[in-house]
């Protein structure tokens, strides 16, 4: 079990994506939420990267080229995600995802 | 790139690889003992910095998490996105690296601190009240899902693979791979962006007639 082996990073990965669903899951700030999904996608990037470094062909740059296209989908999911947020705040005024619950049966 | 250590050890991963390689029948304990003692302190040098910049990510990530005041969280997450871009360095790739620090450090932590100060107020200052009602159900959803992770990661025979010779990226073979193969992506990525930077303009957008 050496330390720069492909698990080491595996885990990270897994931790950050735990860490990020925590935050995502628990917190009542629509940021925070958002903050979350943020760290999961991160999460999912560092595994590709992974995979592509100790993988077969890391010189067909395929792992980095799925992360460059995935960093780019990021912004505008972070873009229009604090859009709705914004747009959210203003009808509601609040950031608090408990109290925003029109549809609420 | 190259430049910063002894051409045969750039790393403890290739030092094993290419020792292991010169003599196909050496077993790799062999090939460890049989390596520098400058390489041998290089790979645990390195190891060391791998550990103090993970550490330091889950430390920040946690931070971006669960503090209190929404502006640390934010700049907790800054830190723990640069963390993250100095491992994507560490593992050869820089182009992603350094996009990592232009998108997240640089523009997308400026949207999350500008959503910030515009909600500022609503959030209440009740102690207590930052975690939502059922946060014991998404504690223990993360918690489940990391320990099923970590144990498949952990039993499974193809993570202990050792990496290969460090392959080198250059910007140029990107650019025309970029230019090349993934030109539909890359149109379609583009065609993304901006439909979703209109949309989000029209969405933040001041409605007329409300105040």
């Amino acid at each position: 079990m050496s330390l720069m082996s492909l698990h080491v990073y595996l885990l990270l990965s897994a931790v950050l994506f735990s860490i990020g669903l925590a935050g995502a899951l628990t917190r009542r700030n629509m940021i925070l939420v958002l903050i979350g999904i943020e760290l999961m996608l991160n999460a999912a990037n560092l595994n590709f990267i992974a995979f592509w470094r100790f993988g077969p062909h890391p010189e067909a740059l395929r792992g980095v080229m799925f992360v460059i296209f995935s960093i780019g989908i990021a912004a505008a999911e972070a873009a229009v995600g604090l859009a709705l947020i914004i747009a959210i705040y203003r009808h509601y005024r609040t950031t608090n995802l408990d109290k925003v619950d029109s549809l609420k049966g | 790139m190259g430049g910063r250590h002894d051409p045969r050890c750039g790393g403890a991963p290739t030092v094993t690889l290419s020792n292991s390689r010169s003599h196909p029948g050496a077993r790799r304990a062999d090939g460890r003992i049989a390596a520098s003692g400058r390489c041998n302190r290089s790979g645990l040098e390195m190891g060391l910095f791998f550990v103090s910049i993970a550490a330091l990510m889950a430390a920040s990530a946690l931070g971006a998490m669960f503090l209190r005041n929404p502006v640390h969280c934010a700049l907790s997450l800054v830190l723990a996105l640069a963390s993250l871009a100095v491992v994507f360095l560490g593992l050869g790739a820089e182009f992603v690296g350094w996009a990592q620090i232009l998108v997240y450090v640089g523009a997308v932590a400026i949207l999350i601190v500008f959503a910030i100060l515009l909600t500022r107020g609503s959030e209440s200052i009740v102690p207590g009240a930052v975690l939502s009602r059922s946060w014991w159900a998404g504690a223990g959803v993360s918690a489940l899902l990391f320990l099923t992770l970590a144990g498949a990661i952990l039993s499974s025979p193809a993570a202990r693979k050792e990496a290969g010779e460090k392959p080198v990226v250059t910007v140029k073979e990107i650019g025309l791979l970029l230019m090349d193969r993934y030109v539909l992506p890359l149109e379609l990525l583009a065609l993304l962006l901006t439909v979703a930077l209109i949309g989000a303009a029209l969405v933040a957008m001041q409605e007329k007639g409300r105040k």
